[in-house]
């Protein structure tokens, strides 16, 4: 723990690069991270939340839960209420980093589209391919893919290496590939407000 | 290449056959169950038997693995796309039986807004195995499809599976509506899909939450008052 920190961001492991991002423009805070696997097993993102309230304790003046749903289904509201905490608006980081119109815009136009972010990108191997067994059963991609149109690419940050996994990416799962840059505006935008106290 | 000899499924007895094919159905072998269906078709077999037996016997295996968490979505994907192919060839066969009753009859879907499709084709095709007749919707599916299956179909239980927190409210929506028309009388409502618990199932006035395929099966049977006492 930082001895100045007062906040503490607790985050899904997936925005742990981005939040460290807006260090600058954030109150000083300290960071702890849940593993982004737990994505493909929503059921256990609310207890590991829990284990590191318990452990914190009152230890921060405020505590800003940097998730959102991620298929908890309404489970980590019922926490965040319980503990007069608050999250991250939207259903999971794909909407909050194309800001929530854009991102239900974006499905009302193709509802078949599988979104990647830089971390998504970066993490393809990992996150994506091995969990869905695509390593060792390429022929179940069309049975996971085969309502899909496309891949976009909602990226964070300009990177050329990461446009290229992402291209890649689409290209391995038989999808047309879009690029949507969306930066990191809309995301600092909520988590300034979280983690900053109300004025008096 | 394998030093293994190379496994004759036609060479095995009925007993080994059936027991071979659970393994190869655990393990998501498709053109094996294909295989092992057709022989035991060819030797006489009643369809109906092999679905049971062999199929479904070894489904419920996987799905139990799947819940303890022994087995994964793809391995669960890979062993119900292998039982997908033995029943599409014990389909015809059982269609064509009219002396068996259906169980029931099932109108499923994923609702709007939703394509994932795992689970529900998965409960689907235990339905299937356990007898129903099954009339599924795909995926997306709105209310007025929905209310279009039940005038055309005639169902005793309706199914809609959302894996989306932001689409399962659209559950509800649709209850409201059979509610608002009269029709929940003859008609159960089951719903399910990983985000969706029993207090949600509640809320919105569902008849049953069915947390897996197998628990799905049960309480269907249920409903229609099969094994009734
Ligand atoms: C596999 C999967 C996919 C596959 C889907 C393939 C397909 N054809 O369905 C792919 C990779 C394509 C995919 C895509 C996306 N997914 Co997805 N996906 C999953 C995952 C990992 C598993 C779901 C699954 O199939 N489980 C296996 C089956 C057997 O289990 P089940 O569905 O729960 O079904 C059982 C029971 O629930 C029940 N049941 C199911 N239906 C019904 C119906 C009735 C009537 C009854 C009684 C019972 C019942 O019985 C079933 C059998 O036992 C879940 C995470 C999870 N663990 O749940 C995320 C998850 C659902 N996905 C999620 C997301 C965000 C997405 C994407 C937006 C990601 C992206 N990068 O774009 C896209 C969707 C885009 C879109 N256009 O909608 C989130 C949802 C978050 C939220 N806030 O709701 C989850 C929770 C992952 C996460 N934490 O991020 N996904």
């Amino acid at each position: 723990m930082t001895a100045a920190a007062k906040t503490l961001i607790i985050a899904c492991g997936a925005l742990a690069r981005e939040v460290r991002a807006l260090s600058d423009q954030l109150p000083a805070f300290d960071l702890r991270c849940v593993p982004a696997t737990l994505h493909n097993r929503p059921q256990r993102i609310v207890p590991a939340l829990e284990r590191i309230l318990d452990e914190t304790g009152s230890a921060y003046e405020r505590t800003v839960i940097a998730f959102g749903d991620c298929g908890t289904g309404g489970a980590l509201d019922r926490l965040c209420a319980a503990r007069g905490l608050e999250r991250l608006p939207g259903a999971h980081c794909y909407a909050f980093f194309a800001g929530l119109s854009e991102f239900d815009a974006m499905m009302e136009e193709e509802l078949g589209t599988f979104f990647l972010t830089d971390f998504l990108a970066r993490q393809f191997e990992t996150m994506v391919i091995r969990p869905l067994g695509l390593d060792r059963k390429p022929e179940l991609r069309d049975l996971y893919f085969g309502h899909y149109k496309r891949l976009v690419f909602l990226s964070q940050t300009d990177d050329d290496d990461l446009l290229a996994n992402a291209n890649v990416a689409a290209a391995r799962l038989g999808l047309a590939f879009e690029h949507r840059p969306t930066g990191l505006m809309a995301f600092a935008r909520d988590l300034e407000r979280l983690s900053t106290p109300l004025a008096a | 290449m394998s030093d293994e000899p190379e496994l004759i499924l036609a060479d095995l007895s009925d007993d080994e056959l059936v027991e071979q094919m659970k393994d190869d159905l655990y393990d998501g072998m498709g053109p094996e169950i294909a295989e092992g269906t057709q022989i035991l078709l060819d030797r006489g077999w009643d369809a109906n038997a092999i679905l049971t037996e062999s199929l479904v016997e070894a489904m419920r295996i996987v799905g139990l693995d799947f819940g303890d968490g022994i087995l994964f979505v793809p391995e669960v994907l890979s062993a119900a796309n292998a039982m997908k192919g033995g029943m599409e060839l014990l389909r015809p066969i059982l269609a064509a039986n009219d002396a068996v009753k259906p169980t029931g009859r099932v109108v499923i879907g994923t609702v709007k807004g939703d394509i994932h499709d795992i689970g529900k084709n998965l409960v689907a095709m235990m339905l299937e195995g356990a007898g129903f007749e099954v009339m599924d919707l795909g995926i997306n599916t709105d209310v007025e499809e929905f209310l279009k299956a039940y005038d055309e179909f005639n169902p005793d239980l309706l199914g809609m599976s959302a894996l989306l927190t932001t689409t399962m409210p659209y559950m509800g929506v649709v209850i409201e509506e059979f509610e608002k028309r009269g029709l929940r009388k003859d008609c159960g409502i089951f719903v399910g899909g990983a985000p969706v618990n029993q207090e949600f199932a509640d809320a919105i006035g569902a008849t049953e939450y069915g947390g897996d395929a197998s628990n799905t099966v049960e309480l269907a049977k249920r409903f229609m008052g099969v094994n009734r006492p």
